[in-house]
């Protein structure tokens, strides 16, 4: 057995300031996508047809190809069409935030539509406007069903955001790469970085259990 | 309080409604029945719009609700409307369910609205109700809440959509003394029911639909005493 954490000592804080910088671009993507995926999801299912069918082949394209390709082409191909030298972080964002936005927009339009259609004829009959229908009694209701997937997304994400490492963005793991290389041991930081992530998500589901638990206070028989 | 004349539906293709003309004074009871499919329940959703009629006019209320100009939401504030599946909302306490559209809509105060909602589940019988949500209620709870609900709007007029088709049968009773209750207090109400006992006790007027049309319509007593046309004859045999 040839394993030995204490090496890695020195390199400790260095790996733990990964979990900032992770946990800042997956909330900055999260964000774009939770917008995006939100004005797709109303086009999805009451825009005019032709946005109708933007979101639908936005949806489509996004979710049809890997992230990792789309980060790629973000990352190599602005510097090369247009000269503008793009950093990691923007690119790891902009891919993260456009890709999460297709997976939210379908996870909001199921939840709206999932809420019962009695539900609005309920509301018309008693002349209430669609604006407030929508704010006080579709979305509230569409929002329960709506946070498992959502979380789950959110959980998705953190996880898959390891992937910036490749464009050398320093993340959780793109540190523990470069603490591996300059101890030529991989095993101890990679473990220590999937301790990391592996807590980082237990908090995450903890969270949403919360959440969820509070919602359903009007389900109580 | 309500004048239809010529009242056409279609889904697509199909005819639902073809051409259905009636008067119901305030006041009167109606009880709307006939077999499943025969048009019924579109017939009470084309009165508040919740249905768009294809043809003919609706007068209802005070609003001619055909007509492109007509504001239609102004319109549903007097008519109440239950349904057969309730439809309370499941996120809001019994006692939010009854004053949301009241502040929402009408812009009454919470004091105003919680007052109201109070006296009303008090004549529904479900006072001690008034912070449980709709899911720990019965069916018959359910829909008695809804029709305070409907009620809290003081609408001018109310439609029952099937009230008491989703009840169990310990639970129609409840309902329906309700629904008597408020038929004595001199409300207008138009009932789509399968319930022939309800119809014969407390309906001023029967309507008879079969396949879109209005095939008949009298009192209770010549209804069901002496119908005129084969296929009342042949209805009431069967469910009676």
């Amino acid at each position: 057995m040839n394993l030995d954490f204490t090496q890695m000592t020195p390199y400790i804080p260095y790996m733990l300031e990964g979990i900032w910088v992770t946990l800042k671009f997956v909330a900055v993507a999260l964000l774009i996508g939770a917008l995006i995926g939100t004005i797709l999801a109303l086009f999805k299912i009451s825009g005019p047809a032709p946005l109708r069918a933007f979101a639908v082949a936005y949806t489509s394209i996004f979710r049809g190809t890997p992230l990792i390709l789309q980060l790629m082409l973000i990352y190599f191909a602005v510097p090369q069409l247009t000269g503008y030298d793009i950093t990691p972080f923007l690119s790891a964002i902009t891919a993260f935030g456009l890709n999460s936005a297709a997976y939210i927009s379908e996870i909001i339009r199921a939840g709206i539509q999932a809420v019962d259609k009695g539900q609005v004829e309920a509301a018309q009959a008693l002349g209430v406007p669609y604006r407030a229908m929508m704010k006080d009694i579709i979305l509230p209701q569409a929002f329960k069903n709506i946070l498992p997937a959502l979380m789950n997304e959110v959980i998705t994400l953190t996880k898959e955001s390891a992937l910036v490492s490749t464009i050398g963005y320093l993340d959780l793991m793109r540190r523990a790469q470069v603490v591996g290389a300059s101890m030529y041991r991989q095993f101890e930081p990679l473990l220590f970085v999937g301790l990391i992530y592996w807590v980082l998500v237990m908090i995450l589901t903890l969270i949403g259990r919360k959440i969820e638990r509070r919602l359903k206070a009007s389900d109580i028989r | 309080m309500i004048s239809v004349k010529g009242l056409i539906k279609s889904f697509g293709d199909l005819e639902v409604l073809k051409g259905i003309s009636t008067e119901v004074a305030a006041g009167q009871v109606i009880a709307v029945i006939g077999p499943s499919g025969s048009g019924k329940s579109t017939f009470l959703r084309c009165l508040n719009k919740l249905e768009e009629p294809t043809g003919g006019t609706v007068e209802i209320a005070g609003f001619n609700i055909t007509d492109k100009k007509a504001d239609i939401r102004a319109a549903r504030q007097e008519i109440g409307m239950v349904f057969q599946h309730f439809h309370l909302f499941p996120h809001l306490t019994v006692l939010g369910n009854l004053t949301y559209a009241p502040m929402k809509v009408k812009g009454e105060t919470k004091a105003q609205a919680e007052e109201k909602a109070r006296t009303l589940l008090k004549r529904v019988g479900l006072s001690e109700k008034a912070d449980s949500y709709p899911a720990s209620l019965s069916g018959g709870q359910k829909q008695r809440v809804a029709i305070a609900r409907a009620l809290a709007m003081e609408p001018k007029l109310m439609l029952f959509d099937e009230p008491t088709s989703a009840l169990d049968p310990e639970m129609v009773k409840e309902v329906l003394d309700v629904m008597k209750d408020l038929a004595k207090s001199g409300m207008t109400m138009i009932v789509v029911t399968h319930e022939m006992g309800f119809a014969r006790e407390v309906a001023d007027r029967v309507l008879f639909l079969d396949q879109g049309k209005l095939v008949e319509e009298g009192t209770p007593d010549e209804f069901f005493g002496n119908p005129k046309t084969d296929r009342a004859r042949d209805f009431l045999e069967k469910v009676l």
